[in-house]
Formats: structure tokens, sequence, C-alpha cells
């Protein structure tokens, strides 16, 4: 008697677990998208009263002369600012600069959706390199992004601002960038750098990252300025030392330093 | 037996054996400062050997093609023949990348032997009579070599050095009353110019200014080797006569081990160290620029001077006189040079000393020449520092404004300290008779009241008056 | 007897000799010091080098010819062939040949203790001035002379002026004017839906050559709300869209900077920069200079819209490029 009843309820706790596992499994069905999207948006709010709305107001409007509203920013942009760190800021006021992210993947996802729920903004573009066109690429980058952050992708001088090297910005960051405009950046439609030429960029700021070094060492790909340094401090310097073995003879002369 | 053969032979055709004797015994002084003008000598044969090489592939051209060459990145991208000729001798000639890149560390390290050159020149008084004609040689070659760079690495028309054309011709245009012409004449017509300015930049790069820098160098070694070269002071040393090593044979094979160093070290540089990657810049066009372009290393000095001046134009009625490039393009550089060229001329009036000098100075023994010449150089160094400053921000963090204000009153106060630094150290020197860099060779001694002899302290010692 | 008279003829020999060379040793190289090699061993290693240095050079020929003839692998053979030369020279130079040190003379003139040599220099100023002996109208012929070389040189010099033209209005050519189309670097028109606000696009005159200087545009948007025009250009922006010369008025590189704040309250203000030597030009204004060494502001060019796209209602407001003697200063 007490073994079938053992028996039962060993099935039962089966037949209970099959269901569990079936119901699990059935979960991301039609339908479950919305819903799925719906809980992130839901977790991303959360996030954003602890983390964001001291300085981007409580449903993100703002708060003027601390944070921008975030109304139309779009998921590309809360995407680019907290995967590369730039988001939180430290102090109102600061330029935001490339660190490390304060949240994790399935955060910054939740962000996002919540973010691109507050108003219509650029989504985040899909970017793929390897569509796109290397010298057309090098083309756009020169004429509209050499200015700034150097032909090279090094970085540069903007009166007021710091244009970061690209070499760790992934290509969707750079459409990110590129679609947002991000602290004193220009922006760019889809009109006027469309989804194509946005894989050309991204494929030419690749190709930066791992730049065709036939000369040899690059010594930072910067130009002129560590030539300069290579050409004092190494050539020059060798030759130097090349003239004092020469200048005082071996063997010694009583007349060689000058008192 | 051979040698008195070709001798012989030479002699009955030239009656030139007489001064070959004389040549082979020719007395060098050994100073190891004495070699810096022979770096830059063969730095400049090695300049003319590779240079030629170039200009075999190089075409000199304006005309615009479409690249389609092996390097993908510019396929289908639209430049000009000149550009495209480098381009294609950095990837589809054999050994074409290595002897540009020689040719270009050459152009560099030339440079700064003609600058160590000239400030050994300078702290050791060598200038002075009968030199000082072969210094103003000497510094015109510097202001040909000086504009010969520019001109060579600008010939490439890429992005970094097509902005440095562009500036080019701001600065020229800023001089006053001739400059709009001068301008005009020099690129025919308006920048970018026409046809004409790149065959005429490449004239002015492969021969012109070449041959004004090798027979002025003729006349330079002519120059030195008339009165004999100058020496240091020390035992047997006198202004009438030079102690040295002779020319033949152990002075010969040192100069000539010194050119292969100097081949060695910039022919590793150029297999090895990637400079001036023109199709990683990209070709030039009059309304494309990019961040951080720079001009090599001798020109540093004037970007820092362009970006230091604050804004200022001198203008009559509304007419504009003297325009703002001119100050750090043209009258900074002007004054610099122009302060080398008169110093002979300042230094034989503020002293009186007109008598010929054979024996060289140490720096020490004329602390206000050394004080102001280190001055003048601080001066240079800092204008040329802050050419450098944005990518010291880029760098390090420094904000670009703030050091913009730093060096600028850098280039006020810095000049003045190191002046009376420098006077002081020279002074101390020569009282205290230490070397610089080694400290006191010798040991003090004195006398002790019980008649014996005790080391005394060299500072204690050696401290005469200050002054 | 004999002995001693011998003795003393070889004695006045001596010093006689003695004299004489000490007299003529003043004009010849005396020897110091010499010190002769004593070490085999050197020598070996000088021809180890040389050897050395051959097959480096043998090498490169090898790198050259089959391999895909890499730049490094080139450059450090030849590099050690001449570096094994350089170190065979320095060594041979130091312990295979005899080590002298010679005394030599400076010739007179640069003998400060010679006697003052005036006698060459005297005859030869003497010289130059017999030639014109018996010339009687000296100064006529003079000035004669110093004619002709001022005729003769100015002829010599004046062919560089074939070097470019006049510079006359050269520097106030423009190819704007009322209706002139503003297009991209492909030719198409801009449009002005392609550009949103914080956008910035490098334009050219329709149909004029993209390299003339006044013929390229920054284009910028910002929001017509920003806009601080002076009244006299209060229509130049149509929604807020501006176009100034791309072309810096300091030392003429081409201005490829555009600084659009995200959020205004807390950043600089919209600009362009030139990469230079950092000129920084306030857009909203109409392109006064705010930073840097540039003096003139930027040209700005009056726009209207037609059709959706831009085009040009005038020329532009001042002088393309860097100043000089004929470029006149805005107010």
């Amino acid at each position: 008697m007490r073994r079938a009843r053992r028996v039962a309820m060993a099935a039962t706790a089966l037949l209970l677990s099959a269901y569990a596992v079936a119901a699990w499994a059935q979960a991301p069905s039609a339908g479950a998208g919305a819903m799925a999207q719906g809980v992130r948006i839901e977790e991303g709010r959360g996030l954003f009263e602890t983390s964001c709305s001291s300085c981007h107001g409580f449903d993100g409007e703002g708060i003027k002369g601390q944070a921008p509203s975030l109304v139309g920013a779009g998921e590309a942009a809360a995407d680019f600012y907290l995967r590369t760190g730039r988001m939180p800021l430290g102090q109102v006021g600061d330029e935001p600069l490339r660190g490390e992210p304060r949240f994790g993947e399935r955060e910054i996802r939740a962000l996002d959706a919540y973010v691109g729920s507050l108003g219509a903004g650029p989504a985040i573009p899909r970017v793929e390199p390897a569509m796109g066109s290397a010298s057309e690429g090098m083309k756009m980058f020169t004429e509209s992004c050499a200015g700034c952050h150097g032909i090279g992708g090094t970085g540069g001088v903007v009166i007021g601002g710091y244009a970061p090297p690209l070499g760790e910005a992934s290509p969707t960051e750079v459409g990110e960038a590129v679609r947002v405009g991000p602290y004193l950046m220009p922006r760019f439609s889809e009109a006027q750098i469309t989804p194509a030429d946005l894989d050309s960029i991204a494929r030419y700021v690749e190709l930066t990252k791992h730049p065709e070094d036939a000369g040899g060492f690059g010594i930072g790909h910067i130009g002129p300025v560590p030539e300069g340094l290579v050409a004092w401090l190494a050539a020059f310097a060798a030759l130097l030392l090349v003239a004092r073995l020469i200048g005082e003879r071996v063997g010694g002369d009583e007349t060689k330093e000058p008192r | 037996m051979t040698t008195r053969r070709i001798f012989r032979f030479l002699d009955s055709r030239t009656g030139g054996a007489g001064a070959i004797g004389k040549a082979l015994r020719y007395v060098f002084p050994d100073h190891w400062t004495f070699l810096f003008g022979e770096i830059a000598m063969y730095s400049f044969l090695i300049l003319v050997a590779t240079g030629t090489y170039l200009a075999l592939f190089f075409e000199p051209s304006t005309a615009h093609v479409i690249y389609h060459g092996s390097y993908a990145p510019l396929h289908g991208q639209e430049m000009t023949r000149a550009y495209a000729s480098a381009v294609n001798l950095s990837f589809d000639v054999r050994a074409g990348l290595l002897i540009r890149q020689v040719h270009h560390w050459t152009a560099d390290v030339f440079l700064a032997a003609i600058t160590i050159h000239l400030m050994r020149i300078f702290f050791t008084g060598a200038f002075r009579k009968p030199r000082d004609i072969n210094y103003y040689v000497g510094l015109t070659m510097l202001v040909l070599a000086v504009l010969e760079g520019y001109a060579g690495y600008s010939l490439l028309d890429d992005l970094l050095s097509g902005m440095g054309l562009a500036i080019g011709n701001g600065v020229a245009l800023s001089i006053p009353v001739v400059g709009g012409q001068l301008g005009t004449l020099l690129w025919g017509g308006r920048f970018p110019g026409t046809q004409d300015f790149f065959s005429r930049l490449f004239f002015v790069h492969v021969f012109l200014f070449p041959v004004l820098i090798g027979t002025l160098m003729a006349v330079h070694l002519a120059l030195v080797a008339r009165p004999h070269h100058t020496q240091f002071r020390g035992r047997g040393r006198r202004e009438g006569n030079v102690v040295g090593t002779p020319m033949w044979p152990a002075y010969a094979l040192r100069s000539l081990g010194l050119f292969f160093a100097v081949a060695a070290v910039l022919f590793l540089l150029g297999g090895l160290v990637q400079i001036n990657p023109i199709w990683q810049w990209g070709p030039y066009e009059p309304y494309l620029g990019t961040n951080g372009a720079q001009p090599d290393w001798y020109l540093g000095w004037l970007i820092g001077a362009l970006r230091l001046m604050p804004h200022f134009d001198v203008v009559i009625g509304n007419y504009t006189l003297i325009p703002n490039p001119f100050w750090g393009g043209v009258l900074f550089p002007g004054a610099v040079f122009g302060f080398l060229y008169l110093w002979p001329w300042i230094e034989r009036r503020w002293t009186g000393d007109r008598r010929v000098h054979n024996l060289l100075d140490r720096p020490r023994d004329n602390p206000i020449r050394t004080a102001i010449g280190a001055a003048v150089f601080t001066l240079v160094a800092t204008v040329f520092f802050a050419g450098a400053a944005d990518r010291a921000f880029i760098q390090f963090g420094v904000s670009y404004e703030g050091q913009l204000w730093g060096y600028r009153a850098a280039t006020i106060f810095l000049p003045a300290l190191v002046f009376f630094l420098t006077r002081r150290i020279c002074v101390r020197l020569r009282a205290s008779g230490e070397h610089p860099g080694r400290g006191s060779d010798s040991v003090v001694v004195g006398r002790t009241t019980a008649g014996g002899f005790e080391q005394l302290d060299p500072e204690r010692a050696g401290a005469r008056s200050e002054d | 007897m004999r002995g001693r008279i011998a003795a003393g003829f070889l004695w006045i020999w001596r010093y006689a000799v003695a004299a004489i060379v000490l007299r003529l040793g003043r004009r010849r190289s005396v020897r110091r010091e010499i010190e002769l090699p004593s070490d085999p061993g050197a020598e070996s290693w000088v021809a180890a080098l040389l050897f050395g240095a051959a097959l480096a050079g043998l090498a490169f020929v090898a790198i050259y010819a089959f391999d895909d003839a890499d730049t490094q692998l080139l450059g450090l053979s030849i590099a050690v062939a001449l570096a094994l030369v350089a170190a065979a020279l320095i060594l041979a130079a130091s312990l295979v040949v005899p080590q002298e040190t010679l005394e030599e003379h400076r010739p007179p003139f640069a003998d400060p203790e010679a006697a003052e040599s005036g006698d060459p220099v005297e005859d030869a100023a003497l010289t130059l001035r017999e030639g014109s002996d018996g010339v009687t109208r000296r100064r006529l012929l003079g000035a004669a002379g110093a004619a002709a070389g001022v005729g003769l040189g100015a002829a010599a010099l004046v062919p560089l002026a074939s070097l470019g033209p006049a510079v006359g209005d050269r520097y106030e050519e423009s190819p704007w004017k009322d209706g002139v189309r503003l297009v991209e670097e492909n030719g198409m028109a801009v449009k002005v839906d392609d550009l949103e606000v914080g956008s910035f696009v490098t334009a050219f005159a329709e149909g004029a050559d993209k390299e003339g200087l006044a013929t390229s545009l920054a284009v910028v948007r910002v929001r017509t709300q920003e806009l601080e025009l002076p009244p006299d250009r209060a229509d130049w922006a149509p929604e807020g869209i501006l176009a100034f010369s791309k072309i810096c008025t300091h030392a003429q590189c081409a201005i490829s900077l555009f600084r659009y704040p995200l959020f205004a309250e807390r950043s600089p203000g919209p600009a362009l920069v030139c990469p230079c030597h950092y000129s920084t030009f306030n857009v909203l204004d109409g392109g006064q200079r705010i930073f840097g060494p540039a003096v003139r502001p930027l040209p700005q060019l009056p726009l209207r819209i037609e059709g959706g796209t831009l085009v040009a209602a005038g020329p532009l407001s001042g002088e393309v490029g860097a100043s000089w003697g004929r470029v006149r200063e805005e107010g």
C-alpha cells in the first residue's frame, strides 16, 4: 500500500515537472515578443528611475540646465551612451567620455527600450561593414568625419571638446553616433548618409583599426610628430653615439679632452 | 707598384700629385662634435642618390586619374597623377617604398644634423673671423634645406601636405605690399594654382635647390679646408697650428665608416619604420581637411607660431596691410634667422674682438654668448612644442586652450629664465674647472698649517669670485 | 788630429742639417706621435665584417628578386650590409692602420702670429687699380656701365612676371551669384529634406571647378530659433540652413569641423572650426570669429529654397581665403 502511494506521488511529480517544462518551452510564442518588449520597457523604467531620472527627469523630459530631454532621443542614443559608458555622467556639465559601461547587457537593452518608448527617435542601426566598400567609406569619412576624428580615426581636437579615437568603436556604435550626433558631433539623417553608406563608413573605420603598414612599424599613425621624435631620438641619437665612438680614438691621445 | 703608376699617370696629365700628397697629409682635429657637419653632408649625398631614383618614377602632374592599383581602399577614387604615382611607387614598384622611406627619413635626419652642427658652431664660437663668411654660407644652406624638404613632401599631393601648401600660400600672401602678387606668381594664379605649379615645384625640388645646396656645400668645404679646421684648446695647440689626425689613412677610413653608419641607420629606418604613409592620408582637395595635420618636424616651429599668435591684423583704413599669418609665418622665422645671420657682427661690435680665432671656446668660456644662444633656442623650442599642443590634448587630456595660454606666457619668461640660469652655470663651471657631465676630474690639494698636504673640498676651493 | 777635425765637421754638419730642418719644419707637418697597430686579431675581424657585408648585400639581391620584395626585409638586409662595412672601416681606422698625430701650420692669413702679410693684398689692389691707367672719363664710363646693368638686369628679371597673372581681380573671382544652385560632391543638388538639424555637408557651385577656393561651401542646419543673424542677413538662412565659405580666412585650409551641441545649455554653441590652427567661427551670427588666429569673419552665402533644393540668393558676403593687401576687412 505505502509503496503504491510513493509511486503515485513520484508519477505526479514527474508529470507536474513535465508540464512545467512544456509550459516554459512554450513561452516565446506569437504575442510573446511584444510582451517581452513590454517587460523590457518596464524593467527599463525601473532602472531609469533609479539611475537616470535625477538628471533627466522622472519621465525623461529633461531638467533645465542639467540634462536634455530624452523624448525623441531614440533607442540608438540610449544604446550608444550606455554601451560606451558615457552615461551615467560623473558630474553635470562634464564632457561624456568613453568608459566602463555601468550596466550589463540585459539592463542596457531594457533602458534602450524604455528611452525608445519615450518618443520616436533613431532606432539602433543595423551596420554590416562587410557589405560596405572601403574606398567609398574612405571618401565619405574624409569629407564628413576626418575633420574631427582625424583621417586615421586617431582622434582630434574640437575647440570645446574632444573627438575620440575610433579604435574601440564597434560598427554599431559608429552607426549610432552618426544618427544621434552625441555631445558636439553633427548628425546625419538616413537621407544624407544611407544605411549602405553607413556600412561603407563602418568598413573604413574597421580598416583604420588595422591599417596597411607596408612601410613597417606604424608609430601611432598620426603623422610627422612621432616621425620627428624617431628621427631625433632614434636615428640622430644613434649617429651621435657613432660619432662619439669615432671621435675619440682607441689607443688614447693625451691631448684628447680639452682642459 | 700600381699606386705609383696611377699617380704618375694622373700627375703627368694634371700636375696634381703635389696636391694629392698634401691632401693625404691634411690634418683634422679629432673631436667627436666636429663630425656633425659630416653627418649632414653624408645625409645630403644619400638624399641625392635616393632622390634620383624616385624622380625616375614620380609624375609631377595635376591631371586627374582614377586609381586602379594594388591598394584597395583607394580603388575608384579620383586623384592627381602625382599622388597616384607616389602610391604606385609605394605598392607596385619593387623596393620603391624602401627608397621612398629612406629618402624621407634622411631628409628629417639631414635637418637634425644641420641644426646640431649649427649649435656646435654657435656655442664654440667657430663663426668668428676668418670663418664668418662660411657661417653665412652654412645658414643659407639651412634655409634652403628647410624649403627643399617642404617642397619635397608637398609634391606628393596627399591630404596632409596639401593642407600645408594651402597654408604656405596664405603665408606668402601675408607679406605686406608684395604678398598678393608673390603668391599669385608662385602658384600661377590663385591657390591651388595651375597645372604648372606642380611641375615647377618638382623642378625646384629635384634640380634647382639641390644644385644650390650642392654648390654652397662645395664652397662651405673649401672655406673649411683653406684656413684648416678649428680645434679645442689643449697641449701643444695654438692659434697658429692644427694638431690632429692626418687624412690618410685613419681619418679617411673613419669618415668613410661614418658615411656607411649614416647610410645603415637610414636604410634600417627606411625598411622598418613607416614614414609618411600617404595611402592612409588619401589624396588632397582644397575643400578637404583632417584633424591633426602637422608639417615635418623642421617646420613645427612655424605651425606653433601660427597657432600661438593672437588674432590681430594691421589694417589701414579698411584694407589689410599685414594679415595675421605674417607674424608667425614670416616675421618669427625671419627674426630668428636674422639673429643668426647678424650674430657674428653683433659679437664683434660688442666685444671689439676682431682677431683671428682658430681655437674654440668651450661654451662656458663665453657665458653671455652661450646664455643668449640658449635663450633663443629655448624660445624656438617653446614655440615648437606649442605646435604639438593638440596632440598633447588628445594624448594627455590637458586643455588645448589652456596650453595655448601657458605657452604664450612661457615664450616670454622661459627664455629669460634660461638666460640667467645658463650664464650662472657657465660662470660656475669656469670657476670650478669641472666637466659638466663628469664633474671634477682633478683633486684640489691645500697646504696645512702643520706643513703637510690635505685634500680640499673642490667646491670651497674652486669658488673664486662668482662673476 | 784629423779625427777631431772630422768630428768637428760632423758636428757642424749635424747642426746645419738640424737648423735647416727646423727652419723648413715650420712649413711642413711635424709628426708628433705615431702608433703602429699590433693587433692581427683586429685585421681578421675587419675581413670577417667585410665578408659578412658581402653576404648581406647578396641577401638584398635575393630578397629583391625572389621574395615579394618585402620592404622590411629589404631594408634590414641592406642596413646590415652597410652597418657591417661601417664597423669594418671604423675598426680598421682605429686598430689596423697606423695612428698618427700630426701638427700642421695654418696658412698665413689664418695665422694670427704671422706678420701682417699686407703685401699680397696691396699687390692685388694695385694690379686692379692699374687696369684703369690712362682712362680719362671714369665717372662717365661708370655711370654708363651702371645704367646698362640696371637695364639688362631689369630685362633679365622681368620674364619672371610670366610665371603668373597679375593679381588684379584674381582674388575676387567667385562663381556665386543669385540663382546659382548648390550641389554636393557627386553633382546632385543639395536637398533641404536631406539635411536635419545639426547636420553638415560640403557643397559646391553648380558647374564650377570644385577646386576653386570660392566654390566650396560648408552648409549646416540649425534650429531657426537659434539664429542670431544681423538684420541685413535676416533672410539668408531659410529653415535654419546656413552656408559659409569652406575656406578659412586665416591661411586657407578647408574648414572641416562642425560642432553642434546635443544639449546647448551645457555645451559650446554651434560653430565651424578649422583643423589647421583651430580658428573657430560662430555659425549663428553669420560667421564671426570666436577663437583662434583668424581675423576676418567667414564669408556667408545668402540662401534661397527653390523646389526643395538650395540656391544662392546673392554673392558671398566677403572675400574668400586668406587676407592679403587688397582684401577689405568687414566691420
